[in-house]
């Protein structure tokens, strides 16, 4: 990379950024809110103070840096996995089953345990695209994303159903006892969570740029026929792995979620991450480094969203305009210097 | 008996409204498929068909509505253009993006033209036509023609998709451009034009689509509304085998499964009542796994045009 395209890459995401607050800013004064009013609550609501910085800001990165960087695992093998949502409520369902089993275990054990059941349940649940795939030639966007609503529906029979509180009056489970609630940062409500996200991405970051897996798989995301035919690589089953780690990290992200921040389960836990994640993961390029700084802006519009929807009166939704121009923007501007697309559809 | 014919009919009735809106959409994605250019970018038109369904109806009447959904899913389906086909970015990308875009508009234009509150917002709606003579027809009489006027629409685009694509030159050129758009253009089709048309047309059928679930099903506008239907109408289209007779039979397959869950109701099974409101998406699943061996998407799907 040359000092220059390397400038570009981090210049562009942040022109894009720029562009899509703007056209937010002219489509509030076209459908009548306030502009100054609303972008101002979305600023003080993400950055305004050291409480909404972290508990606002960092706290929503950190389900999106997990997803986003499980989707670039697997478009760097040339699999497009879009059930970051069905598989994030997977693991938080799976976390929530474990975690309440758990309650009379010191939290040094109880707290990996109940994250590595998320983990591995996000994996088994992409098993069944995975196998589509390499059985039937599915093609895994369809079927990821048809397992959204399987895992929507999942969660919703499970607070019915065997996960419902003792009462059994509401549709949620109940709360994790406080042994298997992940640390929090005094004075915040940000959890440690962050820590293993920021290591997931730096690992990534080391596996893609070092190890041999990382090359294989950079080769069959740019093209699987050369691939295949020039170094041997096995292209099918490279895919499937990325597709498991991908639906894995996914799952980590709602075993996180329940653990750090719900402390109990129930029907619209995400505010739509495992969707906004794929937006993080695009405007980071797929660079694991780069997912950290996309997370936090993409964090810090959707804890603006919430402020602007208490002072300005805005619908949070609206913050759905900047996202969708900043990732339009980037996109435009590489289609039309004509660079190299990774992206594949397979 | 438990299952009496008022049930039947009932279920029958409940399968066609709910494959309404998804075989337009689906048909309108398969005309973009065809000439080799996927847009997920569908819930997003439906979404701002919906939305200005509801608005032209309370401004002009139902009908209003419906012209109204079918222009504001075309105008979706052009930013998707523009930036697919014009710019040639990267199509599953400018689908979501275009899709997001469409649910942060709709959003916001929804709460301040009805204010916050919104729910309760009547609005002129379609009602059943009966078609005069097949609607008396035993069992299919009522469910097929005993429906809203969107109903008719999207049963005769089948037919007319089907006219189009494999018994005209401007069908057999997108078609050609769909599988390989070098030697369409060496044979002297406009691709990029071609592509441009058909998923415009696409964005027409996802905007009546959401036309279709204010006008013809809910009554009302909600944020978020489409619930994930355009992207079960793309998939509905590979269920379909990209043929428009198979888009019909997948759409009401789909309907089907989803209509099951009221005569399950009915008949008061014992059964956790997700279990139906999963069965479609399951049942998707499998028959894309039975079916889909052999069959080929176009060729060049998703790769932008040079």
């Amino acid at each position: 990379m040359t000092p220059a395209s390397r400038a570009a890459g981090i210049l562009l995401p942040i022109v894009s950024l720029g562009a899509g607050l703007a056209v937010l800013a002219i489509f509030f004064a076209i459908s009548g809110y306030d502009p100054a009013a609303a972008l101002g609550a979305m600023v003080r609501g993400a950055f305004g103070s050291w409480y909404a910085f972290t508990s606002g800001t960092l706290l929503r990165a950190i389900p999106l840096m997990l997803i986003a960087l499980g989707f670039t695992v697997g478009l760097r093998a040339g699999v497009l996995n879009i059930g970051g949502e069905g598989q994030f409520y997977v693991g938080a369902i799976a976390a929530t089953w474990i975690g309440l089993k758990l309650g009379g275990w010191p939290g040094m054990a109880a707290i990996p345990v109940m994250l590595a059941t998320a983990f591995a349940a996000g994996a088994l649940w992409v098993t069944v695209p995975a196998w589509l795939r390499l059985r039937f030639g599915v093609l895994e966007v369809i079927s990821t994303l048809l397992l959204n609503f399987v895992a929507e529906v999942l969660v919703s029979f499970m607070v019915q159903g065997p996960l419902q509180e003792s009462q059994h009056i509401y549709p949620q489970s109940d709360q994790l006892s406080e042994t298997v609630r992940l640390p929090v940062f005094p004075g915040t409500r940000l959890h440690i969570g962050i820590f293993l996200a920021l290591s997931c991405c730096v690992l990534a970051w080391y596996v893609f740029r070092r190890t041999m897996i990382g090359f294989e798989l950079r080769a069959v995301g740019r093209g699987p026929r050369a691939a295949r035919v020039t170094g041997g690589l096995r292209v099918q089953r490279l895919g499937a792995i990325a597709l498991l780690v991908s639906g894995a990290l996914a799952g980590l992200a709602g075993g996180v979620e329940v653990g750090g921040v719900s402390y109990a389960l129930y029907p619209n836990l995400s505010p739509g991450y495992g969707f906004t994640a794929i937006a993080v993961a695009l405007l980071a390029r797929q660079s694991p480094l780069g997912i950290v700084a996309s997370a936090i802006l993409f964090g810090a519009l959707e804890a603006g969203a919430g402020a602007m929807q208490r002072d300005a009166g805005v619908p949070p939704v609206a913050v759905y305009v900047a996202e969708a121009i900043t990732i339009l923007a980037v996109l435009l501007a590489d289609a039309l210097s004509l660079r190299r697309r990774d992206v594949v559809i397979a | 008996m438990m299952f009496d014919t008022a049930l039947l009919d009932g279920f029958l009735s409940a399968a066609v409204r709910v494959a309404t809106p998804l075989l337009l959409a689906a048909l309108g994605e398969m005309l973009a498929e065809r000439g080799g250019v996927i847009n997920l970018g569908v819930e997003g038109a439906m979404l701002a068909g919906a939305l200005a369904a509801a608005l032209g109806a309370s401004a002009g009447g139902a009908w209003a509505g419906l012209a109204a959904s079918g222009a504001a899913g075309m105008l979706l389906a052009a930013v998707f253009a523009l930036a697919t086909i014009g710019a040639r970015a990267d199509q599953i990308i400018a689908g979501t993006a275009t899709t997001l875009l469409a649910v942060g508009i709709t959003g916001a234009v929804y709460q301040a033209a009805f204010g916050s509150a919104g729910a309760g917002l009547s609005l002129p709606t379609l009602a059943p036509m009966p078609v005069p003579g097949l609607s008396a027809v035993p069992v299919v009489g009522p469910a097929f023609f005993n429906q809203p006027v969107t109903t008719y629409i999207a049963l005769m685009a089948v037919p007319l998709c089907w006219w189009f694509l494999f018994r005209t030159r401007t069908g057999l050129a997108l078609r050609a451009a769909g599988e390989s758009p070098q030697h369409a253009r060496a044979a002297g089709v406009p691709v990029r034009r071609l592509q441009f048309a058909a998923t415009i047309t696409g964005g027409v059928l996802a905007g009546l689509a959401g036309g279709t679930l204010v006008l013809a099903q809910v009554g009302t506008f909600a944020e978020r509304m489409t619930a994930g239907r355009g992207f079960i109408a793309i998939a509905i289209v590979v269920l379909g085998r990209w043929h428009p007779v198979g888009v019909l039979g997948a759409a009401l397959f789909f309907g089907a499964a989803t209509a099951l869950q009221f005569v399950f109701q009915a008949m008061g099974l014992a059964v956790p009542y997700q279990l139906f409101l999963m069965l479609p998406y399951v049942l998707t699943l499998l028959l894309l796994a039975g079916l889909v061996g052999g069959v080929k998407a176009p060729a060049a799907l998703g790769r932008p045009a040079e």
